[in-house]
């Protein structure tokens, strides 16, 4: 749809007019492209540069160099890609389950009639409301009281990270993947039915098929938000090996900040990979995703 | 089939298969709940031991719970919900309740165990009496390196027994022998070098039957009694050795000359933390500020990032605009990039000796670069340039998508009537924009009221504030001041004072979600009259 008629002040506007709009928007659009890339740009020039401190650095490095990123990966220090590795584990397996547990809920809701329903929906969005992290009191105190019984469920473990996390899943997303649900006719249902499938199998052979596409929204945004996620990861891990990219990363940073500023750019924009490409290749899935409400984080 | 095909209000219709019945089925559930229950059992039969009942009680509840759901066909959709559902109450619901819970005690540091807990650790404690009796020790050692003692009351020579740490002592006869249940007398040229061993260690079984090996007074050892008895009478632990008692103080163990034993234990201390934050005049105003803070923070990030992302949707919406779709994605790129990487590379870019900003500033001003880090104002500043640069990509996109759903007709209506172009965007466009969008303003905010990383990442929420009973800072919220209480001073964990104000934070944010379902009803009735 054209905006045609909406920003003009007249009928009949001058063409010079028009150009000199146009002009203006594409020197805005330049202003916008610096401001927006600027900071990526610097870090990219940054890792590449040979001085490695923040002192006295030219946008494009005069002898650019791999020293940064090897440093990076042979710090005795700071294991950053053991980091890499935690974080890209965490996020996968949480997605796996997230996405899981979302599409069974979600089937459950859309395709049944029970008295529970509604309430329970309401109820999960409502307690989802609040973000997890603010109960970090209770998690710790929770964990560690599951830690004295089973180990690997207690506090610096994954399993006690991946409970947590767990335990958000039921949200949005699973407002999400219901409305897709609801979206897909019931005469497939029913015709599985009549041919003897039971309700796991309508589940299984007919409908997961066809809902495909929200579970990859649903896995995508999960996994952004697991890998991102900073808070709880930082209260219940405690091991400098155990850290996921975002502790370890800051961790980094706040040891010879302007030192070390080469060896940490490098780290930052490989940090920030995953999720740039995700972001680039998945765009139109993503961003209808996020307009009907699943805010990132 | 029209009938088959009817809705049932609600939404959602019969069930499209049955419960399955078949063998298998039945084999398989049986075999996981039986896993299940046996763990949660035993699970719980530890925690109410150890006195960490309300979790115990809600494990208990949510398996007795699962295994209905999975045994009756009457509640067959629930199981699909059940992984979730479960995971929900212990991990997210019971915290909540949990956090109620601990805003009324004193949960912290000095109080960190349960009463039974703290008992237990002070009664094993023990000293030696004046009037102990002196036994003399022989040692064996077994090829382990485990040790035993072989002792004789020198004073009633029937009197000999064997003790090995952690063990009651065993009765015995005669004089020791070379060897002893696969235990080797050490022989005396060894006993100087193993002494230092020897005395560290405790035979017996605390605290009733303790021993332990001189280091000073050779071939003597005593026995140990128990220091502390705990009186439920009085609710004191009463010390043996002086007679002291050490009276229950809103938990902790207090002599009335002010001695204390650790370990502490967590009481219930009613509405103290609440009365705590609304009547001590620093901890209320510090309280206010945060909370202001926190409002302005998440208000100003929404309509920063809002105003921008519109604007430029809208100058860019146009059919002329060349490279449309690669300018909306270079200009995705700040949303995409985690803030536990952005915050960082932008507080480096504003380091005020060495970031390229502020030495491109200081070019301009000859010298003068704002404190981005150590003045309150500034750090605010500098907090919602990253905010505006991190989350303008954002509404951007959804604008611009929002802006396609527009009708044209009112426009033309709109110019027909000779409106200029501020005013059709003030009467069209806006209202229209903030329909579709408002709901996802209200998240934004929401999200943002609790944006711990930013915050966080950028300075710890300073610059601190002076004089403050808990550390706080000027660009603290209320999640990141929260955590202060309750993580951030070793030895000062004040995990009862912090639930109590992340009680508030919940009470704010249910108020905040009551408008937002208010607004946005609101905002498709005005939708409606445009």
């Amino acid at each position: 749809m054209s905006s045609k008629g909406r920003f003009t002040t007249s009928v009949g506007s001058v063409r010079r007019g028009k150009r000199i709009a146009l002009i203006l928007r594409v020197l805005l659009a330049i202003v916008m492209l610096i401001f927006a890339l600027f900071p990526v740009l610097w870090i990219i020039s940054a890792s590449f540069n040979p001085t490695g401190s923040l002192v006295g650095q030219p946008l494009i490095p005069s002898n650019p160099t791999l020293a940064n990123y090897e440093r990076l990966f042979n710090n005795p220090v700071n294991p950053y890609p053991r980091w890499y590795v935690n974080s890209l584990f965490v996020a996968t397996t949480v997605t796996i389950f997230a996405t899981a547990i979302t599409t069974l809920a979600a089937y459950a809701f859309s395709r049944f009639n029970f008295r529970s329903r509604r309430p329970l929906l309401q109820a999960i969005l409502l307690i989802q409301v609040f973000p997890n992290f603010l109960n970090m009191v209770a998690i710790f105190l929770i964990l560690q009281q599951f830690g004295r019984y089973i180990p690997a469920l207690g506090l610096n473990t994954y399993g006690g990270l991946f409970l947590v996390y767990l335990g958000g899943t039921l949200g949005a997303n699973t407002w999400l993947t219901k409305g897709y649900f609801d979206s897909i006719p019931r005469d497939l249902d029913e015709a599985a039915t009549v041919d003897g499938a039971s309700g796991w199998q309508v589940f299984w052979v007919v409908l997961l098929p066809l809902v495909r596409p929200i579970l990859v929204v649903v896995a995508l945004l999960t996994f952004i938000g697991t890998y991102s996620e900073y808070v709880l990861a930082r209260v219940l891990l405690t091991d400098k090996y155990m850290y996921t990219l975002a502790v370890g990363l800051n961790q980094m940073v706040s040891q010879q900040f302007a030192q070390s500023w080469g060896v940490f750019s490098a780290g930052a924009l490989l940090a920030a990979l995953p999720t740039i490409l995700i972001f680039m290749f998945f765009q139109r899935y993503l961003v209808g995703g996020l307009t009907t409400g699943a805010v990132k984080g | 089939m029209s009938a088959a095909t009817q809705k049932v209000p609600g939404g959602a219709q019969a069930p499209p298969g049955a419960a399955p019945t078949g063998i298998l089925s039945w084999i398989l559930r049986i075999l996981a709940l039986a896993l299940i229950d046996g763990i949660t059992i035993w699970l719980v039969y530890q925690m109410v031991f150890d006195g960490y009942v309300p979790l115990a009680a809600t494990l208990a509840l949510v398996t007795i719970w699962v295994n209905i759901v999975f045994l009756s066909g009457r509640f067959y959709p629930l199981r699909y919900v059940a992984p979730g559902l479960a995971l929900m109450v212990i991990m997210v619901l019971y915290p909540i309740l949990f956090t109620f819970y601990v805003s009324f005690t004193n949960y912290g540091t000095g109080h960190l165990v349960t009463k039974e807990v703290a008992i237990e650790v002070i009664e094993s404690q023990t000293y030696l009496p004046a009037d102990a009796t002196v036994y003399r020790w022989t040692a064996y050692k077994n090829p382990a390196g485990q040790y035993k003692l072989w002792l004789v009351n020198p004073d009633d020579p029937t009197e000999v027994f064997t003790v090995v740490p952690g063990e009651e002592p065993v009765a015995h006869t005669g004089e020791p022998p070379a060897e002893l249940d696969g235990f080797t007398q050490i022989p005396t040229n060894q006993l100087f070098g193993e002494l230092g061993a020897l005395s560290s260690l405790t035979f017996g079984v605390k605290p009733d039957s303790a021993f332990q090996v001189s280091q000073t007074s050779l071939g003597q050892a005593a026995r140990f009694e128990q220091q502390y008895v705990y009186d439920p009478a009085q609710d004191a632990m009463i010390d043996q050795q002086t007679g002291e008692v050490y009276y229950n103080v809103n938990g902790t163990f207090t002599s009335e000359s002010g001695k204390t034993l650790t370990p502490g234990f967590a009481v219930m201390t009613g509405f103290q933390n609440y009365v705590r934050l609304f009547t001590d005049p620093t901890l209320s105003s510090t309280f206010l500020q945060v909370f202001i803070w926190t409002v302005v923070f998440a208000l100003m990030s929404v309509f920063l990032t809002f105003v921008l992302g519109m604007f430029l949707a809208i100058v860019f919406d146009v059919p002329e605009m060349p490279l449309r779709a690669p300018l909306r994605s270079l200009l995705l790129i700040p949303y995409t990039i985690p803030a536990f990487v952005a915050v960082p590379v932008w507080v480096g870019l504003l380091n005020p000796q060495f970031g390229i900003i502020s030495q491109m500033i200081a070019t301009f001003t000859g010298g003068w670069v704002p404190a981005w880090f150590t003045d309150p104002i500034w750090a605010k500043v500098g907090i919602l340039l990253i905010q505006t640069w991190l989350g303008f990509p954002y509404m951007f996109v959804v604008v611009t998508g929002a802006l396609q759903t527009l009708p044209n007709d009112i426009y033309e209506a709109a110019d027909l009537d000779g409106a200029n172009a501020w005013a059709k965007f003030r009467k069209i466009t806006l209202p229209l924009l903030l329909v579709t969008v408002g709901p996802l303003l209200v998240a934004s905010f929401a999200f943002n009221f609790n944006n711990f990383v930013v915050i966080s990442l950028y300075n710890q929420g300073g610059p601190p504030m002076p004089n403050t009973p808990t550390p706080v800072g000027y660009t603290d919220i209320l999640a990141t001041y929260t955590y202060n209480i309750a993580f951030g001073a070793q030895g000062r964990q004040d995990f009862g004072y912090a639930s109590a104000i992340t009680m508030m934070i919940f009470l704010i944010l249910f108020i905040i979600t009551q408008f937002q379902f208010r607004y946005t009803n609101m905002l498709e009735e005005r939708g409606r009259n445009v």
